[in-house]
């Protein structure tokens, strides 16, 4: 599992193809939305909680369809396949990396967001990092997983969303109450967090049943 | 009808293939394949384009899962014997983006092969230099086969599966890796080879099997086939009764 990290983190060290597309992405997000709505203080407390995270999921796509492209140039993943290492450790390895890269991403945005959106945190600061480490989680856990479900399907770049999206649904609903809660102070944002985690431990488990059927699918 | 792998004597050789088919959709890439190979021997596939020689050495892999039928490896499925497979294909299996001493160290941890000590010995086996550092995307496509070869051999394997491995390689270097490969059957390695340059393997293969259409029609001990026999399948024979008749 950690020769495949390191040399996945190796790989886009070199490269910086994911991380670049990201930032460029949620860095237009981010502008395109501030000339779009122009919110005072208050009204940005309530509205960023969704901006933010719409902006993650979407820069996040971007990673995970780079996330098995690499695997299939030159058929690599074919060495995998007939290796003894475990098809789990492969996933892991993949959804570790994709949580690297999306939180990194998240650490240089999150301050954006603060000084265009003139944000000052009303509730618990301290409970936006759970927020943030359980719904980058849910984000990757799924996405590396669709990902690779639709490796061999025609349009796969098309195919990630759109299986990605409706999945997510309920992890989004909860990350976004979680911030605006937390922003806002206006309510208690522990629900959130752990309806966020029991997503994170249900798909986790499921993902990890069924990836070794989707390795070896033909 | 189904045909599991407990179906297959295991004592049979240390590859058995029992009743093979693979489709992809209605195209039947393997047509009910059944022979055994026996270990320590150099068998060479030969064909034309689309008679099922690929499919057949990723079925062996275990990288193409039977619609029907059974494979067996030194008495396992081909995924549990996993470790005593090397498999080469015609794609590279490398990381472009990496050296070839690189790509070597990440595949050598999936088979938990420690240090660097293996990687550069076999590296060196192939004719490369292990202290290139090159990215593989910017070898020539014939050092590009030869760290394919070497990735292959990683893990000492027992049963070699090479896909065309001389194809773009000139002919001092196939030559090379002929040498190279008739070696380690020397060493009672068992291998396959999948190709279009056979004579390259004149004098140094044990067997030629030939197929047709998802279906294996002959096995020699030579290059040359008469094509006035009566294939495999018209004889109404499967390699098992040809080798209880005793022919070869």
């Amino acid at each position: 599992m950690l020769a495949t990290l390191g040399k996945d983190i190796r790989l886009e060290w070199r490269s910086k193809d994911a991380l670049n597309a990201m930032l460029f992405f949620s860095l237009l997000v981010v502008v395109i939305f501030v000339f779009s709505f122009d919110p005072l203080a208050e009204e940005s407390r309530h509205i960023v909680g969704g901006l933010v995270w719409v902006a993650f999921l979407f820069a996040a796509v971007v990673a995970l369809n780079q996330t098995w492209a690499r695997e299939l140039r030159n058929q690599v993943l074919d060495a995998y396949r007939v290796s003894p290492a475990p098809a789990n450790a492969l996933f892991v390895a993949k959804v570790l990396g994709n949580f690297i890269l999306v939180s990194l991403l998240e650490a240089l945005m999150a301050p954006l967001f603060v000084i265009f959106y003139n944000l000052r945190v009303l509730g618990p600061a301290w409970q936006l990092i759970p927020v943030a480490l359980l719904g980058t989680w849910a984000l990757v856990v799924n996405g590396t997983f669709f990902a690779a479900m639709s490796l061999r399907t025609r349009s796969r770049e098309l195919m990630l969303p759109l299986l990605l999206f409706p999945v997510s649904i309920p992890a989004v609903i909860s990350m976004v109450a979680a911030t605006t809660n937390i922003l806002t102070a206006e309510d208690s944002a522990h629900f959130y967090i752990v309806l966020l985690l029991t997503y994170d431990v249900v798909f986790t488990t499921a993902c990890l049943a069924l990836f070794e059927t989707v390795l070896q699918a033909e | 009808m189904n045909v599991s792998a407990s179906d297959v004597p295991a004592a049979a050789g240390i590859i058995a293939v029992s009743g093979l088919v693979k489709q992809f959709g209605r195209f039947a890439a393997l047509r009910g394949v059944t022979a055994r190979f026996d270990a320590g021997r150099f068998h060479v596939i030969l064909g034309d384009n689309g008679a099922g020689k690929t499919t057949l050495l990723r079925a062996l892999a275990g990288l193409t899962h039977p619609t029907r039928g059974a494979v067996t490896v030194l008495g396992k499925t081909p995924h549990v014997a996993s470790r005593e497979i090397g498999y080469m294909a015609h794609p590279s299996l490398l990381y472009d983006e990496m050296s070839g001493m690189e790509n070597l160290r990440y595949f050598a941890r999936l088979y938990e092969i420690a240090g660097d000590g293996r990687c550069r010995q076999i590296i060196q086996a192939v004719g490369l230099d292990p202290e290139l550092s090159r990215a593989v995307g910017k070898y020539s496509q014939g050092m590009r086969q030869r760290m394919s070869l070497a990735r292959a051999l990683l893990n000492d394997p027992k049963i070699l599966l090479l896909d065309e491995p001389f194809s773009n390689v000139d002919v001092h270097s196939a030559r090379e890796m002929v040498s190279l490969l008739k070696s380690m059957r020397d060493t009672g390695k068992t291998i396959f080879v999948v190709t279009h340059q056979a004579a390259l393997l004149e004098g140094v293969a044990d067997e030629f099997v030939w197929m047709q259409a998802g279906q294996i029609v002959d096995r020699t001990n030579h290059l040359a086939r008469d094509l006035h026999q009566p294939d495999l399948n018209q004889r109404g024979l499967n390699q098992n009764d040809r080798n209880q008749a005793g022919e070869p």
